[in-house]
């Protein structure tokens, strides 16, 4: 028997790409020679970009539905503005999937608040997808989503079919006049989910300093740190728990994480300098 | 026949919850219920600023006029929200456009009444100011979250 090398990556193939907005794309990527993928809601791949670089990216697909796999990437550096410029018919490497999933088993027969800021819509959209399909097994769902300009908005054509389940609501940063939606920070969000505190998990994603306000906002609003999950971000190298180059404390970010509760990441959340 | 006031209305809104019903007693004297149309501005950048409003259904948009990319909206007010403190603090002048983006209904106060009323009754004032306060330093955390640009790219 031959056992897998986690730092060998398998060969996919890009079959779609599509431009989100002006920096966010979404890859839509088939195995080469893999028969199958699993993958749990949370999870992430390290893509790679032959001879140039690798990225640990979130898979944003449907998890009941691996294949083919959904990433969405935001252009920022040199790896992942390489990427924007692949493709259909085009080969990347893809590791995977690594890390830690949200809690979609634990949530059920609870309500569920999730917010979201930027990018960050893209590592729950499988949770949204899960919840969607096993709707009756949770309580009410809230979808705060927060962006920085309508522009900056992604998976706009998902937006309707979401409204119809769950309650979603939208803010932006700043905005011109042809928006008729909320202006403001995500948390001015909250006092519009409806929830039961004692009966209740959020799952947060976005950028940290947005995580921890969100978090302070729903703990005034009676949730405790271990009701809280957030997705923790950093630069992950081997994805494994090996090179270190993503470690928090005693914490490997790509290993342990990237989701935890905001129990586990409060002080790190918290602190100036890490 | 019996007139109804809009104290009930008052009582209920976060800015007076649990206030001293002799204090409401004296706001709603100086409070009307007031529409505004889709498109209607509620204030104007540089006018005197005389009034304030509770917005009970709806939503205004707090515009400022940038010069080339015209109108930017900075912050929304909806339902439970207040709009306008500059009533509040010298030199009384509005510092941004409101215009409501749908038809809006809210409770007009006539800032001018309210500051007389606080100034012969300190103890109101300093309960108002502790509670416009709480919602001017909400504004202004939020404005600064924004400022922030957390979304953006780092450079």
């Amino acid at each position: 028997m031959q056992l897998l090398d986690p730092m060998l990556p398998d060969q996919f193939l890009v079959k779609r790409k599509v431009n989100e907005n002006k920096d966010t794309f979404t890859l839509t990527l088939e195995p080469l020679e893999k028969k199958s993928f699993l993958y749990q809601p949370g999870q992430f791949n390290m893509l790679y970009m032959f001879g140039l670089g690798e990225v640990a990216i979130s898979i944003s697909g449907n998890s009941e539905k691996p294949l083919p796999l959904i990433h969405t990437i935001r252009a920022v550096g040199t790896t992942t503005k390489a990427m924007q410029k692949l493709k259909k018919g085009d080969v990347i490497g893809l590791r995977g999937p690594f890390g830690s999933s949200w809690p979609i088993i634990q949530a059920k027969g609870k309500d569920v608040i999730i917010v979201v800021g930027g990018i960050g819509l893209a590592p729950l959209r499988p949770v949204i997808y899960y919840i969607l399909a096993h709707r009756q097994d949770y309580g009410r769902v809230s979808l705060l989503y927060g962006a920085r300009t309508p522009e900056d908005q992604i998976y706009l054509n998902e937006f309707a079919g979401w409204q119809e389940k769950l309650d979603f609501f939208t803010i932006v940063d700043r905005a011109s006049k042809k928006w008729n939606g909320d202006v403001g920070v995500v948390t001015r969000l909250i006092p519009k989910a409806k929830f039961n505190p004692s009966n209740t998990l959020a799952m947060i994603c976005g950028p940290e300093v947005m995580m921890r306000f969100v978090s302070l906002a729903l703990q005034d609003k009676g949730l405790i740190p271990e009701q809280i999950f957030v997705s923790m971000e950093r630069n992950m190298k081997c994805a494994i728990g090996f090179c270190g180059h993503c470690q928090l404390g005693g914490t490997f970010i790509c290993k342990d994480g990237p989701v935890f509760t905001y129990k586990e990441m409060k002080r790190y959340l918290e602190l100036r300098e890490v | 026949m019996t007139l109804k006031t809009l104290e009930p209305i008052l009582a209920k809104h976060p800015l007076f919850n649990e206030l001293d019903p002799q204090y409401l007693e004296i706001i709603v004297g100086c409070a009307k219920n007031v529409r505004f149309k889709e498109g209607e501005f509620i204030l104007r950048e540089g006018r005197e600023a005389d009034t304030f409003y509770l917005i009970r259904e709806g939503k205004v948009t707090v515009d400022i006029y940038v010069p080339h990319l015209g109108p930017i909206t900075i912050h929304t007010v909806a339902e439970g929200e207040v709009l306008g403190w500059s009533w509040l603090v010298a030199p009384y002048r509005w510092h941004f456009d409101a215009q409501a983006i749908v038809a809006t209904r809210a409770i007009a106060l006539d800032g001018k009444c309210i500051r007389n009323k606080c100034e012969e009754n300190k103890a109101m004032g300093y309960e108002l100011m502790k509670r416009f306060s709480s919602v001017i330093v909400q504004r202004l955390q939020s404005t600064q979250m924004q400022l922030l640009d957390v979304y953006g790219i780092r450079q």
